[in-house]
């Protein structure tokens, strides 16, 4: 029986089911409130000392989670509903219960997913103290065990030994949880969402973290596929890190910059800067979720993202609303938004919100190397409009006195009449191959439509041909062209799109290793 | 002594906040003889910066006006260094960056 669920953690793990939930000892009350108070007192205590021990043999990551951990227990905030509860005649353990289930109450119903997770925390502060009233501590699960349950503890993942392989698998539990935090720095297999029958489950189990998923009672078949994909994940790590930290070159000893996309200024912090050759593609449509974001807001997360990359490149590419990506409030509804108004399309239409992204996009330019592109140009006059605007406001900020700098400014390739007639842009900074859109528009087949999906093959040989004309002009006229869609980081479409001239890639960061080894097997 | 300041910061560290930089918010604010109390809104609830409970409480995602003030001996010192501390987001780039 396979249940899906979702990966938080890649990996595979193949072992014994050991249930997380087993209930703690029972407590057993003191005589009076005084008692009851010092039980408390002492229990808190001891969950601080065991705490501060773990922290002896905790990384960075893992010590952060501990300290405010501890931290929290030492507030005086947290116990002191607690404390009140028993004066007026609970038991420790029930008093300390309902204290901290208010507190997760009150972070379960926020709105935020980091702060939500927090939960996660409070609930493991709690039952840390109610382990220490009862003198109780958790059974250790066997080695290479699959831990299953609600949820999982800092605490728990921390204490055991995951030198032996193992996995976690919960029914609820988040992605952006501390210990998922901690699983992936780890390498410890986990998915979360999980909709795992009540009861008590035995027997081996197979934990797929790679697409989220576990197989209980599995068939011989099952465990065969199973684990020749767990070997050929293992096989695709190690290439990864042969690969990740070399720069990219074909197996002719020509070198192909490989830039990473990003969707949020968060996603750098798990990249390491010396592992690629910059940010070929930083989206901006984060910023415009439930409101228009303001200036402010705008340049420090562009300022993050370059002072992070230091000297290495980093193109912005400007807000590409509309197609299937609706803001309310901006975009427009269409019954053919594809073929609408999308991308510069949209933001000439509304100079007012662009301009604010344009003024943060200029004062944000002076902290590294940054490079702005326009998604879904198809005429020169659309780039000049642009262009015009970023000298309106930057003459603006000027005269203000305020200090930016006007970046490099690109378009990218996607509608074909710019890859048909490139020489209507030889005033260009730089050309960014869109190839998603490109090939739905070459291709008339909507990248969000399952039926037309076999179509949608950027391998075509006329998407490949309008690829290659590019290219070329790029390199008669000194305009420098890259490609940024999903087929950059596709292993299968990279000997193409290197043969038809192009030798700057920019992947998601997560195939940034796979990307680097499938360029090295390629003979050009 | 009745000294008191009050100052405004934006937070732009990822997480806001919460967890690691309230452990080291609320560090700094014991360390001051005042009396410290932050908020999400020029008006209030103003919450007591010395308590890591009611730090967290006061939700300041990234991208929060964070407002600060402080009573007592060494006010505008202790406004000051806390201020500083969310400017420098919280220290954690570099000892952070990496990981996750």
């Amino acid at each position: 029986m396979r249940i899906d669920g979702i990966p938080a953690s890649p990996g595979y793990a193949e072992g014994p089911l050991f249930d997380l939930d087993q209930p703690p000892a029972g407590y057993e009350a003191k005589t009076g409130a005084a008692e009851e108070k010092a039980a408390l007192e002492g229990a808190i205590g001891r969950a601080v000392g065991r705490l501060a021990a773990l922290i002896e043999t905790a990384d960075g990551d893992a010590a952060g989670i501990l300290e405010f951990h501890i931290a929290m227990l030492e507030d005086d905030a947290l116990s002191g509903p607690a404390f009140a509860a028993i004066g007026s005649g609970q038991a420790a353990d029930a008093a300390w219960r309902a204290a901290l289930d208010g507190e997760i109450a009150g972070y379960e119903a926020s709105d935020q997913d980091y702060f939500r997770a927090r939960a996660a925390d409070l609930r493991d502060i709690r039952d840390q103290v109610l382990r220490a009233l009862s003198e109780d501590s958790a059974p250790a699960p066997p080695p290479g065990a699959i831990l299953y349950g609600e949820d999982i503890a800092p605490t728990r993942f921390l204490e055991t030994d995951w030198s032996k392989g193992g996995g976690i698998a919960l029914k609820r539990g988040s992605a952006a949880s501390h210990v998922a935090m901690l699983a992936r720095s780890r390498g410890v297999p986990m998915v979360v969402g999980l909709d795992i029958p009540a009861g008590p489950l035995t027997g081996a189990a197979l934990l797929d973290a790679e697409r989220g998923g576990i197989v209980f009672s599995p068939s011989p078949a099952e465990t065969e596929t199973f684990r020749q994909s767990a070997s050929s994940f293992a096989g695709r790590q190690g290439a990864a890190r042969t690969f990740l930290t070399e720069p990219a070159v074909t197996k002719a000893g020509t070198t192909v910059r490989v830039q990473v996309n990003i969707a949020y200024p968060s996603d750098v912090d798990g990249i390491d800067i010396s592992t690629c050759d910059g940010v070929g593609l930083m989206r901006t449509e984060f910023l415009f979720g439930k409101t228009l974001p303001d200036e402010e807001t705008q340049y420090h997360a562009y300022r993050k993202v370059l002072e992070w990359a230091g000297d290495k490149p980093v193109t912005i590419r400007t807000v590409d609303a509309g197609g299937d990506k609706p803001v309310p409030g901006f975009t427009v509804k269409e019954t053919n938004p594809f073929l609408g108004l999308r991308g510069i399309r949209l933001s000439l239409a509304r100079r007012d919100i662009f301009r604010v992204q344009i003024r943060a996009l200029l004062r944000a330019a002076i902290h590294g190397n940054l490079k702005v592109m326009f998604p879904m140009i198809a005429t020169p006059d659309e780039y000049s409009q642009a262009a015009a605007l970023f000298a309106g406001e930057q003459a603006a900020l000027a005269a203000q006195g305020v200090a930016h700098r006007l970046p490099p400014l690109g378009i990218m390739v996607e509608v074909p009449s710019v890859a048909l007639a490139p020489e209507a842009f030889a005033d260009v900074a730089f050309f960014s191959i869109g190839s998603n859109d490109l090939t739905q528009y070459v291709m008339a087949a909507a990248r969000d439509n399952a039926a037309v999906a076999h179509l949608n093959s950027i391998r075509h040989p006329a998407v490949l041909r309008l690829i290659a004309a590019v290219a070329a002009f790029g390199q008669e006229k000194g305009i420098p062209v890259s490609l940024c869609g999903d087929a950059g980081g596709d292993p299968a479409a990279i000997p193409a799109l290197l043969e038809a001239g192009l030798r700057d890639l920019s992947v998601a960061p997560a195939q940034l290793a796979m990307a680097k080894a499938a360029i090295a097997d390629v003979p050009v | 002594m009745s000294a008191s300041a009050e100052a405004t910061v934006l937070i732009t560290h990822a997480v806001g906040l919460h967890a690691r930089p309230s452990v080291k918010f609320t560090k700094l604010a014991k360390s001051f003889a005042a009396e410290v109390e932050v908020a999400v809104a020029a008006n209030g609830p103003w919450f007591d910066a010395k308590s890591i409970v009611k730090v967290m409480a006061a939700k300041a995602p990234k991208g929060t006006m964070l407002h600060i003030r402080a009573k007592g001996d060494g006010a505008a010192q202790a406004v000051k260094a806390l201020v500083d501390l969310v400017q420098r987001d919280f220290d954690e780039d570099a000892d952070h960056a990496r990981s996750a």
